[in-house]
C-alpha cells in the first residue's frame, strides 16, 4: 500500500534537490521548450537508478541523436505508440532476471515518457493495457496539446479554440472545435494507485510528485502541463509564467489521485482565463464570446474536481502522504 | 533418453519454449495461435516454467514488451498468427534494427479479406523484408526443434536479431504428432543462459533506438544486412551442435529423392510431407520427379538452392501467397530471380495454391507435377497459375 511504499518518502526543499542530472544539458530542444524543462525535473527528481522508456516525439528526437545521447541513464525509444507496452516488457524482464537472480535485486524506477499525441491518441490503448495490468512503472504524459514534432497539428489534447496546423482559426470555425480530453481522469478510472497533474512553475511540486509517483508500487501516472513556445507562438522567456497562469486560472489544475481518493491544491480567487489566453497566439483570433465560453468551461470543471474531491474524501484508503 | 510421445504440436511448441528457460512471454490470442500461448500461461500458473507472462492488450504491444524485455536481457518470446502479425508489422522493422534477439512462433494463417482462419503463408510473406531471421517448419518435431535453435541463432553476438519460426495454423499446429520433447540438461547445454552484449543497465548506462539521421541511417541498415545474411553461417553451425547433441540434422535447403529428378517440386512449410507421398506414388509410376523444401527463407541459402537444383530440368514451385499484381507468388519471384544471373537454368513452372485453407492433397502436388511437365515441355513463358480456382 502506499503508505508503505512511501514511508521513506522525503519531500525535496530547494537545499535538497538532488545534484544529478538523468538528462543532461546539449540537447537540441527550441529556445525556451517548457517540455524539455519538465522532462529534467522529472528525472531528476527520480535519479539512477531508473531506465527511461521514450516514445516517438519531440523530445526522443531532441536527446538521441546518434552517435550523441543526452541521456546519463539507461534510455531506450521504439516507437510512438508503444512506451507503456515497452515498459511493461522493461519492467517484467527486470522482475524476472532479479527473481532469477542473474541481476542485482533493488528498486529500478522505469519510466515511460511520451507526448499528448503519444498518449490521448496513438499510444492510449497501450497505456490503458499497461496500467490495467498493473505494472510497477510510472508514465510521464509530457503535454504541449499538440503534435509538435511533426509541425503543430491537433491531437485530442489540444484546448478547445487553440489554432494549430489542423485546427486553423478559420473563416467558419475558430481553432480546435472540441474540449481537451480529460486524461488524468480516465488514468484515475483505471484504479491505479497515484495520479497526479503537475506543472513546472511549480517546480517542487511537480519533483515530489515524480519522486513519490516512481516510489509507489504499481502504476502511476504523471501529467506534465509542457508549454511549446514554437507551438503555441508566445515569448520564449514565458514558458515558467504560462505555466503558472495555467494553473492560476484553473485551466489546469494541480492535483493527486492517491487511491481513488482526490486531493486538489485550491485555488478559489482564480484569474480570468483570458489573462492566460492572451499571452499565446495560437488564442489570438479567439472573440470575447469564445473567451467566455472557454470561462464557463473552466469553472464548470474546477467545480467538478472539488465535487470529486469531496465525494472520494471518505474513500477508505491505507495511506497519508501528509500533501498541503 | 527422451522418448516419443503423441502430442499436439502447439502442446509441444510451447513444451519447447519452456525447455529454452524463457524469462518473459508476451501474448495476444488470436487463431490458431491459442493454443501455444495458453498452455505456456498454464506453465507459469503452475511455476513450471519460471517467467513472466504478459497478457497484452494487443499483438503491437506483444511485440513491444519482447523489445522491452528483451533489451533488458531478458529471453523474450512472443506467438502469433496472421491479423496480429500484421499488426507488428511496424515494430517488425524497430526490432531486428536495434539488433534485439528474440523469438516468436508464426503460426501461418490468411490474411483478411475475406476474414478466414485458415492456413496460407500470406501473413508471414507480408513480412518478408523486416529483417527477421525466417524458419519454416514442416511437422511437429522440426517445430520443437526449430524453436530451441532459433534462440540459439537470435542470441548469437554475430547476429542479434528477431527469429520467427513459422507453422502452418491447424494442419500442423492442431495435429498431434509423435515428438520426442529432449532432456531439459541437454537443452541447457545446447542453449546456456542468455549472455546480452548490451541491455538497459543503470551500471553502465545506453541509449537504445536513437534517431538516425541521413549521415547514420545506411551505415546502420548495411550493418543489420551483413548480421542477417552471416546469421546463415551461425545457423548452420547451431545446427551441427544440435545434431551432435540431439541426433537430428538441418539444412536450409533439404532435398527428397531429388537425385536424378527432372521435375523438382519447391515446397515450404507442411504441405511439404503431403508433396512427398506425391512424390513416392509418381517415382512408383516411373516418373523422375522430386521435391526440395526451404528451410531457411531469410536469409535466402542461395548457394544450397542451386546444389540442390543443379540436375533439375524443371521447378514446380508452390506457392502460398500471392503478390498481387506482379509475377506471382514471392517464392516463385525469388527463384526466378535468383537463376536470372545462371546461363543454364531449369523450367520454372509457378503456381499458387492452397490459399486460405484450400486444400492441397496429394492429388493435387502430382497434377502440378504434371503440368509442370507439360509447360517445361513448351518452355513458353508462363507467369503462374493458380491452382484449383473455380471460375464460374
Amino acid at each position: 500500500m502506499i503508505t508503505e511504499d512511501l514511508k521513506d518518502f522525503k519531500r525535496f526543499t530547494p537545499k535538497t534537490l538532488p545534484k544529478e542530472e538523468p538528462l543532461v544539458s546539449g540537447h537540441r530542444a527550441c529556445q525556451g521548450c517548457g517540455e524539455v524543462l519538465a522532462l529534467r525535473m522529472v528525472a531528476k527528481a527520480i535519479g539512477s537508478p531508473m531506465i527511461a522508456v521514450s516514445a516517438t516525439g519531440c523530445m526522443e528526437i531532441i536527446s538521441s541523436p546518434y552517435p550523441q545521447t543526452a541521456w546519463a541513464v539507461p534510455w531506450i525509444h521504439v516507437a510512438f505508440e508503444n512506451a507503456a507496452a515497452v515498459a511493461s516488457g522493461v519492467e517484467a524482464g527486470l522482475k524476472t532476471l532479479m527473481a532469477k537472480g542473474r541481476i542485482p535485486e533493488k528498486k529500478i524506477a522505469v519510466v515511460a515518457f511520451a507526448g499528448d499525441g503519444g498518449t490521448a491518441d496513438i499510444g492510449l490503448q497501450s497505456l490503458s493495457g499497461a496500467m490495467e495490468r498493473g505494472h510497477d512503472f510510472l508514465y510521464v504524459c509530457l503535454d504541449n496539446e499538440a503534435y509538435m514534432n511533426t509541425g503543430i497539428q491537433r491531437s485530442s489534447a489540444t484546448p478547445f479554440g487553440a489554432m494549430t496546423t489542423t485546427s486553423p482559426a478559420g473563416k467558419i470555425t475558430a481553432g480546435q472545435t472540441t474540449w481537451k480530453k480529460n486524461l488524468p481522469a480516465i488514468m484515475a478510472a483505471h484504479d491505479v494507485p497515484y495520479v497526479a497533474t503537475a506543472s513546472p512553475a511549480y517546480y517542487l511540486d511537480l519533483m515530489n510528485k515524480a519522486k513519490k509517483a516512481a516510489m509507489i508500487k504499481g502504476p502511476a501516472y504523471l501529467h506534465v502541463y509542457s508549454p511549446c513556445p514554437t507551438g503555441w507562438r508566445h515569448g520564449t522567456d514565458l514558458a515558467i509564467e504560462v505555466s503558472r497562469l495555467v494553473v492560476e486560472t484553473n485551466i489546469f489544475p494541480l492535483f493527486e489521485v492517491i487511491e481513488g481518493k482526490y486531493v486538489v491544491r485550491k485555488n478559489n480567487k482564480p484569474k480570468p482565463v483570458e489573462e492566460y489566453l492572451k499571452q499565446q497566439r495560437r488564442f489570438s483570433h479567439l472573440t470575447p464570446e469564445l473567451i467566455q465560453t472557454i470561462q464557463t468551461r473552466v469553472d464548470a470543471e474546477y467545480a467538478r474536481l472539488l465535487k470529486m474531491e469531496g465525494m472520494t474524501e471518505s474513500t477508505p484508503t491505507k495511506t497519508e502522504t501528509k500533501e498541503e | 533418453m527422451p522418448i516419443q510421445k503423441g502430442m499436439e504440436v502447439s502442446i509441444a511448441v510451447s513444451e519447447a519454449v519452456k525447455l529454452a528457460n524463457v524469462d518473459v512471454i508476451s501474448a495476444y490470442p488470436i487463431t490458431p495461435q491459442t493454443h501455444i500461448v495458453e498452455h505456456l500461461s498454464e506453465l507459469v500458473a503452475d511455476g513450471e516454467l519460471k517467467a513472466a507472462f504478459i497478457p497484452v492488450e494487443s499483438e503491437h504491444s506483444a511485440l513491444s514488451a519482447a523489445v522491452g524485455a528483451a533489451a533488458v536481457g531478458a529471453r523474450a518470446y512472443t506467438a502469433t498468427s496472421s491479423q496480429g502479425l500484421a499488426l507488428m508489422h511496424e515494430i517488425m522493422f524497430v526490432a531486428s534494427s536495434m539488433r534485439i534477439p528474440l523469438v516468436m512462433t508464426v503460426v501461418n494463417r490468411a490474411l483478411s479479406a475475406p476474414i478466414n482462419i485458415w492456413n496460407d503463408l500470406s501473413d508471414i510473406m507480408a513480412q518478408r523484408d523486416c529483417g527477421w531471421v525466417q524458419l519454416f517448419a514442416i511437422n511437429g518435431q522440426e517445430a520443437v526443434d526449430l524453436t530451441l535453435q532459433a534462440f540459439k541463432i537470435a542470441e548469437d553476438p554475430r547476429v542479434l536479431l528477431p527469429v520467427a519460426v513459422n507453422l502452418d495454423g491447424f494442419v500442423l499446429s492442431h495435429v498431434i504428432e509423435p515428438i520426442e520433447l529432449p532432456d531439459q540438461e541437454a537443452v541447457d547445454r545446447f542453449l546456456p543462459v542468455f549472455k546480452p552484449t548490451l541491455r538497459l543497465d543503470p551500471d553502465q548506462p545506453v541509449s537504445m533506438g536513437a534517431f538516425g539521421s541521413p549521415e547514420v541511417f545506411i551505415e546502420v541498415k548495411k550493418q543489420v544486412e551483413e548480421a542477417l545474411i552471416g546469421s546463415q553461417k551461425v545457423a548452420a553451425e547451431v545446427w551441427k551442435d544440435f545434431g551432435d547433441i540431439f541426433g537430428r540434422t538441418y539444412k536450409p535447403v533439404e532435398s527428397y529423392k531429388a537425385k536424378g529428378a527432372e521435375i523438382l517440386l519447391v515446397t515450404m512449410g507442411s504441405i511439404t510431407e503431403t508433396a512427398m507421398t506425391a512424390v513416392d506414388s509418381m517415382r512408383e509410376k516411373g516418373r523422375k520427379v522430386g521435391l526440395i523444401h526451404i528451410r531457411l527463407w531469410r536469409p535466402f541459402p542461395f548457394k544450397e538452392f542451386f546444389q540442390a537444383i543443379r540436375e533439375a530440368k524443371c521447378l514446380a514451385v508452390v506457392d502460398r501467397a500471392l503478390v498481387p499484381g506482379g509475377v506471382g507468388g514471392p517464392v516463385g519471384l525469388e527463384i526466378k530471380s535468383a537463376l536470372f544471373e545462371k546461363k543454364e537454368r531449369p523450367y520454372v513452372a509457378e503456381f499458387v495454391a492452397g490459399l486460405g485453407g484450400r486444400d492441397l492433397t496429394v492429388e493435387v502436388f502430382a497434377e502440378m507435377a504434371a503440368k509442370a511437365e507439360r509447360y517445361a515441355k513448351t518452355q513458353k513463358e508462363m507467369r503462374y497459375e493458380m491452382i484449383g480456382v473455380r471460375e464460374k
